[in-house]
């Protein structure tokens, strides 16, 4: 995942006025609501790692809704963060397909060799905790960044975080 | 003549065992010896235990050669490549292999076959030949053929898909709407993920006969966002197709994403996303056939089930009716998942009993110790012990097995498993996901994983169990929705078949 750059009012207006925009075009009246909202958070959190705080009073004019309404729903969905993450993120799968092939075995591992727990972010990785990826047969899976692993072990879990740290340096 | 084809899946679970390395080493290997050859990215069969799994055309039809790492791409072009030499990840003609001899794919028919992207390829495989069907004989004649079809509704609930269809075409009003659930959460479950990478003009073929059917011209999919693959090959697929005229005025298709909320696959919490607002069912009724989308007369229909409807339109309902048993019509794509051996997609027609599934087809274990709790439809589904693997699947006799069908995963499970903590797990992943709107499955959750915590530990595990029931009892009968109300299929199963596990 590339740096992500600094805030910018002009930047995120822009952002919402194509998402409402879009919204418009397909649904027509329908649109009038919230139903860009989604998709907004979506474009913000692409662009700056992260729907910032100062975000919101934005996102809450551009759709004629309330601060609450927006903060309600940033906070509702697992995928939108406040601040951002590390440059990279690890999204282990920890539902029960990848649990019968040994994902908490992997998941201990982190913490205890890696002093990475899930919400917990160390040397340019942050490590969260996702509830299947569709690939329960070659579990366990990780999401890195948008990249699909398979069949994760102790041992590729150190050569992965070797690998970001030597691309890192 | 043109250069052969050699055939590589670009499927997410493909990729993920490095299908991209081999493609590449492929192309570099034929380029270096002068062989000229013509690289097709495909979707999977499904053999996921042979992935990467590479074909080429021969007289005969596919040859197979998997699971090939970049290293044996040298050899396989020794032994001939890409004319079908011997070699020995060779695995013989891909049709002619148990695995896809013993399936009937009706929804799946092209996935692993074509180019996902080529409206060439698709048209050349019979596609969008149901919608022309549909054209020519008008909406009446669509619903009719759907309700004789059988089909019901494949994200979990079972619902005739021609019922639904047929509300939405009588309820009044100037817009319509076909939403398509992609929102494929449960544990165990790719089968929609893999249409979608694999055959992705099926799905749209299927939304704009339903949108004929009903008089809609506006669909919408809502797709997970754990699915970046799947996301990217729609997205180009809806582009295609507007180009092509497929799309356009007539019926056009917004794409969504979701926002990793598991609960967004309830069918009210995902309108409700769909809107703008955070994802808390809404009470029913009124039903989304009525009252939808922006108030909109709306069908809310799995990718499975609209992805059958082509098929059913090419070959009339009857077709698809004839396979299947009593009221379970059609063929099911189900997902073979967790420690099994032989993993992946089986798509075939009711009746076939999880035994077959997951030991004649699966071949057990892949840990290859011995098997001892399969679960079926997701993390909402039951736990069965091996003594119920002769359930079949359909949705009535997996419901009179304690369990429910779902979306048609099942995960294996070998005797590592500690079944007490699978039950505290499905009261955890309930409180994660709850929406918060109904309080037997807001704090019933929480109080569960307490309780069985309890349990574990030894304090009043008797009397602990007891509240236990009684807790799933009022989260089964008081919950607003299948979240709530179906937790207790998990956590009372795992009790009941397997109690052993229940203490300190």
């Amino acid at each position: 995942m590339a740096d992500t750059p600094e805030f910018d009012v002009r930047v995120a207006d822009a952002l919402i006025a194509a998402e409402i925009a879009a919204a418009r075009d397909f649904y027509g009246e329908d649109a009038n609501g919230a139903t860009a909202l989604l998709p907004i958070l979506h474009a913000l959190q692409a662009r700056f790692g992260c729907v910032p705080a100062e975000a919101v009073p934005l996102v809450a004019e551009g759709l004629n809704v309330s601060r609450a309404d927006v903060r309600g729903v940033l906070s509702f969905y697992h995928d939108f963060r406040e601040a951002p993450a590390a440059r990279h993120v690890l999204k282990l799968c920890r539902a029960e397909a990848c649990q019968a092939r040994g994902c908490e075995r992997v998941a201990a591992h982190l913490a205890s060799a890696h002093g990475l727990r899930p919400g917990q972010t160390r040397d340019e990785l942050t490590l969260e905790n996702v509830y299947c990826l569709g690939n329960c047969t070659l579990g366990p899976a990780a999401l890195l960044d948008e990249r699909l692993l398979a069949n994760l072990d102790e041992s590729a879990v150190d050569a992965l975080i070797l690998g970001l740290k030597e691309s890192g340096s | 003549m043109s250069a052969p084809r050699v055939y590589v899946p670009a499927d997410a679970a493909a990729l993920s065992v490095g299908a991209d390395a081999v493609a590449a080493a492929i192309a570099a290997a034929a380029q270096a010896r002068g062989i000229e050859i013509q690289l097709v990215r495909t979707g999977t069969r499904g053999m996921l235990w042979l992935e990467p799994l590479v074909e080429v055309d021969t007289a005969d039809g596919r040859v197979g050669y998997g699971p090939v790492n970049p290293a044996d791409v040298a050899s396989l072009f020794d032994a001939g490549f890409p004319d079908a030499g011997a070699h020995p990840l060779g695995l013989g003609r891909i049709d002619a292999l148990p695995w896809m001899a013993r399936q009937q794919r009706l929804s799946f028919e092209r996935v692993g076959v074509i180019d996902p992207l080529s409206l060439v390829d698709y048209r050349a495989h019979g596609g969008l030949a149901g919608l022309q069907h549909a054209r020519d004989t008008g909406a009446d004649a669509v619903l009719q053929q759907i309700i004789d079809s059988g089909l019901r509704g494949r994200g979990g609930a079972g619902f005739p898909a021609g019922i639904k269809w047929r509300t939405v075409a009588q309820a009044p009003g100037p817009r319509k709407y076909i939403v398509c659930n992609a929102d494929e959460g449960d544990s165990g479950t790719f089968a929609d993920r893999m249409l979608i990478e694999g055959d992705p003009f099926a799905l749209i073929e299927g939304m704009a006969i339903a949108g004929l059917a009903v008089g809609a011209d506006r669909g919408v999919v809502y797709l997970r966002s754990e699915y970046p693959q799947a996301i990217a090959v729609l997205r180009r697929a809806l582009a295609l197709a507007r180009a092509d005229g497929l799309l356009g005025a007539h019926f056009d298709i917004d794409l969504r994403v979701g926002a990793g909320a598991y609960i967004c696959g309830e069918e009210t919490s995902l309108l409700e996303s769909l809107e703008g607002r955070r994802g808390q069912v809404r009470a029913k009724p009124p039903l989304p056939a009525h009252h939808g989308l922006f108030g909109r007369p709306t069908v809310v229909n799995n990718v499975l089930t609209l992805t059958a409807v082509p098929w059913i339109l090419r070959h009339g309902g009857k077709a698809y009716a004839d396979f299947g048993c009593g009221r379970s019509r059609g063929s099911m794509p189900v997902q073979l998942a967790g420690n099994v051996r032989h993993g992946g997609l089986f798509e075939c027609a009711f009746g076939i009993t999880l035994r077959e599934l997951v030991v004649d087809i699966g071949g057990g274990t892949a840990s290859g110790r011995p098997l001892r709790a399969v679960q079926v439809g997701g993390p909402l589904g039951a736990y069965f012990p091996e003594s119920l693997l002769d359930t079949p699947l359909d949705y009535e006799a997996m419901a009179a097995a304690g369990g429910l069908l779902g979306h048609a995963g099942i995960v294996v499970f070998d005797d590592s498993v500690d079944m007490a903590a699978q039950a505290r797990f499905a009261f955890e992943f309930c409180a994660l996901e709850s929406c918060g709107k109904c309080t037997p499955c807001r704090i019933g959750s929480t109080r569960g994983a307490e309780t069985l915590a309890k349990v574990s530990r030894g304090i009043a595990p008797e009397a602990n169990l007891k509240v236990v029931e009684d807790l799933c009892t009022v989260m089964t009968d008081a919950s607003l929705c299948a979240l709530g109300g179906l937790t207790a299929l998990p956590v009372m199963s795992a009790i009941r078949h397997f109690r052993e596990d229940f203490g300190p």
